[in-house]
Parts: structure tokens; sequence; C-alpha cells
């Protein structure tokens, strides 16, 4: 009889839940299905109402303008099971009495959701390449792009992940991440900006707008990388996974 | 972090699992209320009560699932509270419904268990199979869980439980749902388990208590009423009482029926050890 099972580092029990759940999306076909779909409409509003070819200038803005709002309705779709699934089949009350700290747990599965993502914005890559055949992008502000598109990637699944803890109910926690994105995205929107600015000090507006991440991303994707701008997207997805952690210790009595 | 020391030998006397004072509130209302456990290495503990007398919530704060609200918990010497990795190290727990993940197959699933025990390579591959080959699931092992019938379900549950050949065994309801000829080869394996490891299961069936336990203990609304062996338990039941010992003593225990025809409420008669 052995006496204990080896010692597994923090990293190692980290990438120990992130493999088993990054090689789940590929366990049925939901995962092409959906790589497809993003692609497709990433390709659409590039291409055809973006109208990249007419507008006769070698960058990706119509591609990176569209994105949010694509990850909108997308990235949930990733996030919704990461937690509820667990929590239904009872199969976190494995995981939880498996050699892991939770924040191992919550770590491994967001890692693994973000990876996920980041390959889909990753097959995006041939969009680069037409243009470098095309015309002369300016690759320093596509790279600054690419990088705005997979840290709010990062920041939308940390919401989506911390909403999945939640709910036993895939279904739920899919429509409130939408809903808790949308407005988080909605904050940086001129056109929403401008209902609220009829009747508030400009001070709220600048405030408001800060705490957007359509704000922060777009100040990216322009090309400047202000440290400020970034950090906003990594301390986000650290106090999002911090609650996630309390939220999964909280709700494991239920 | 501080040094835990292992315990790397042991005499089969040793006590492998110590709880004390053990609590659980939820709001306002207890589901455990001091309950005390202290299991040898070769006792197989059957853990009885009613529904929702706090046998899961003990179970699962005995395995680190849910924090106690008072206690303290210690396995192999480990105390669970303060070195909560090292001390899961110490046991394998089959949760209640046996869960695992649906989409995984049988083999899959089992080779993500060995490795988050620690496992690699080649180490990891003899331990799945030996897991495999000891609850007989060689047929199985290319189907997905979410295909599979209860008894392989509940197999699967106490393979995984047995990954890394722990001094302590967990096991909420082994044998639920399964067929009388499962039931009997999952007591076989836990009385061979048991010889010399802590096992700790729980379960409604008391045929199975006298069947595989040395020891029962039964809990009632959160606190222990009865300690002791399965014969002493069987021994409370009255004389007159011919058939299904076990299950008047059980009654009158946990609901004070049955002592004498008009004494209900006469706990405080049978209220065992403690």
């Amino acid at each position: 009889m052995s006496v204990q099972s080896p010692t597994l580092g923090r990293c190692g029990r980290v990438y120990i839940v992130f493999r088993r759940e990054f090689r789940s999306y590929f366990a049925t076909p939901l995962a092409a299905v959906f790589l497809v779909i993003f692609l497709f409409l990433a390709g659409l509003f590039t291409f055809n109402i973006g109208s990249l070819y007419e507008r006769g200038q070698a960058d990706l803005r119509p591609f990176f303008q569209f994105v949010p709002w694509l990850f909108l309705l997308i990235l949930p779709a990733i996030s919704m099971r990461l937690w509820a699934e667990e929590r239904r089949t009872g199969t976190i009350e494995l995981l939880v009495t498996l050699p892991f700290a939770l924040s191992d747990l919550v770590l491994g599965k967001f890692f693994a959701a973000w990876a996920f993502a980041v390959v889909a914005i990753l097959l995006t890559i041939p969009f680069w390449f037409t243009l470098a055949w095309l015309g002369d992008p300016d690759h320093g502000a596509l790279c600054t792009g690419y990088l705005a598109t997979i840290l709010l990637a990062g920041f939308m699944l940390s919401i989506g992940a911390l909403i999945s803890a939640w709910t036993k109910n895939q279904v739920i926690a899919f429509v409130l991440s939408v809903a808790v994105s949308f407005i988080i995205l909605l904050l940086g929107y001129p056109a929403a900006l401008d209902v609220v600015r009829a009747f508030a000090p400009s001070g709220v507006i600048e405030s408001l707008a800060s705490t957007s991440a359509l704000t922060h991303f777009d100040a990216l994707m322009r090309g400047v990388v202000d440290l400020r701008d970034v950090l906003y997207f990594v301390l986000g997805m650290a106090v999002f996974l911090w609650l996630n952690t309390a939220v999964i210790d909280w709700k494991k009595s239920d | 972090m501080a040094k835990v020391t292992v315990h790397t030998s042991s005499t089969a006397s040793e006590e492998l699992l110590i709880a004390t004072g053990l609590e659980k509130r939820f709001g306002t209302t207890y589901a455990v209320r001091g309950i005390d456990l202290r299991v040898r290495a070769g006792e197989v503990l059957g853990f009885l009560g009613p529904n929702g007398a706090g046998k899961s919530t003990s179970m699962r704060m005995i395995t680190g699932y849910l924090e106690p609200t008072a206690g303290a918990i210690s396995l192999c010497g480990i105390n669970l509270l303060t070195h909560p990795i090292e001390a899961k190290r110490t046991f394998g727990y089959l949760p209640e419904g046996a869960p695992a993940y649906p989409e995984m197959t049988v083999e899959e699933f089992l080779a993500f268990v060995a490795a988050a025990r620690g496992y690699v390579g080649k180490e990891a591959r003899d331990r799945v199979e030996s897991v495999i080959d000891r609850v007989h699931l060689q047929g199985m092992r290319r189907k997905s869980f979410e295909t599979l019938s209860k008894g392989y379900k509940r197999r699967t549950g106490l393979a995984q439980a047995l990954m890394h050949d722990p001094r302590i065994l967990i096991l909420d309801e082994p044998t639920d749902g399964l067929d009388p000829n499962q039931k009997h080869e999952v007591r076989a394996l836990i009385t061979e388990l048991g010889r010399d490891r802590a096992v700790v299961l729980s379960t409604h069936i008391l045929e199975e208590v006298e069947a595989v336990c040395t020891r029962a203990i039964v809990i009632n609304q959160g606190s222990v009423v009865f300690d002791g062996t399965p014969s002493e338990m069987e021994s409370k039941a009255p004389a007159h009482v011919t058939k299904h010992r076990m299950d008047h003593v059980f009654r009158m225990m946990t609901t004070g029926e049955g002592i004498t025809s008009n004494a209900r409420g006469g706990k405080s008669g049978m209220g065992g050890k403690r």
C-alpha cells in the first residue's frame, strides 16, 4: 500500500485541471461548430459588412471594431459550462476533494476557456496575411489589435466563469453573462454615452467610460500600448477570478 | 509552508482518521452537531442514519469538501484544515452518486484522476490498469461514462478512489443502485480493502453493516446516537423481535418508535454510548 501519492506543485496542479478542461471542448463537435461560426461571422463582418476591400486601407479596423460584439454572444457559450456543469453533475465534489486548491481549479478552468478563445482568435490570422499581400499594413498596430482582442476575450471569459459559478443552469449562466458583458461594453460605446450625457456631468461620463472594457480595448486597438489599458484587463481578470474562488467556496454547500 | 510529517509505517491499530467536535451549521440550522469519529487501520466503519441526518455532510467535511463550522479533522496525522492538499492525498473518496465527467471514457477519466494524484508516464498507466482490474471494468474502459449502467458507474467511482492505494477510504453509499450480485462483489472488495485500511462507508442497508462493518455509528439529527459493533447494535433489540432486528434498533434510535408499544420518546433509554 502506498503511503502517499506524489506531490504536485502549483503549476502542475493548474496544468492538470487545464488539460482536462481544454480537451473537453474538443470531446464533442461543439468546438468545431463554434470555431466555424466564429470564423464565418468574423469574415463576414470584416470583408463584406466592414467592406475591407472598398475602404482601400490596409488595416483590420472593421474586424477589431466588430469583435467585441461578436464576443458578447460567443464567449458566454464557452464560459457557461465551466462551473454550472460541474455543479450539476456533482463532479465538483470530486475535484475539490482531489489534492487541488480551489484556486488551482479556478485558474485551470479559466486558462482552458481562454486558450480555446485564443485558438479561435488566432484562426483569423489569415486576415492579416490578406492585408500584407494586398497592401502594406502597420504590423505594430495589428499586433496590439490582436493583443487587445486576446485580453478582451480573457476579461469577458472571467466574467462568464464567475457567473457560471453562481448557477447550476447553463442557460441562465449564458443569458446573465451576455447581459453583464453587454452593460460593460455599452458603458464605453459613444452612442450609449450620449444618452447619459444629456443629464449627467462630464465627470460622470468620463468615469463611466473608463470602467468599460470597450474604452480600453479601443485605446489598445489604435496601436498605442498604454500600460494602464493592459493593467485594466489584467486586474479585471484577477478580481473576477478571485471572486470566482470565493463564490465556489460559498456555493459548495447547496 | 510547514513541513508535514507522514507516518510511513504503522500498526493495524493506528488511528488514521480522527475527527473531533465536528459541527456544521447552514444559516441557523445545524446539519451536524458535535460528532466525534476515530477510525483505526483494519476497521470498517458503517455510518448509518436516516436521510438528512448529516451523513453526507459529515463525509463532506472529513474529505475537505465542506469546511466545518467547528471541530478538528486529522487524516494519517495531517491536519486537514491547515494542510488541505497534503491531507487530501491520504484518502480516496467516493462521493454520493459516484459522479464523473459524462463525456469522458472510463479510461480517460481514470487517467485524469491518476494525473491529479501526481502520477505520470508508465506509473500512471500501470495504476489505471490496476484499478480497472481490481473493480472489473475491463470491458467498459472505452465507453463514455454517461452510457454506463449504474453498477459500472459506481465501480468507476470506486476505481477512482483506489487510484493511489490510499490508507483511508471514504465511501458514500458505495452499493446504492447495485443489483444483488454487484452488491456482493463490492462488499467483498470492501472487506478485503478494510483489512489494513481505515474504511468509512455510509449506507441505508443494515444487512450491509452486518456483512462488512466492524463497527457502526448511527447518527440522528446531526448527533451520534450509537457507536459500537454491529452485534452490540443488534442486541439492543427487544427479545420478542426475531426478524430484522437491526432495522428495529435503527427505528428505535432514529424515531423513538417500537421500544415498547406506548413509550414513544423514550430515547433516553437507548441513547447509546454517547
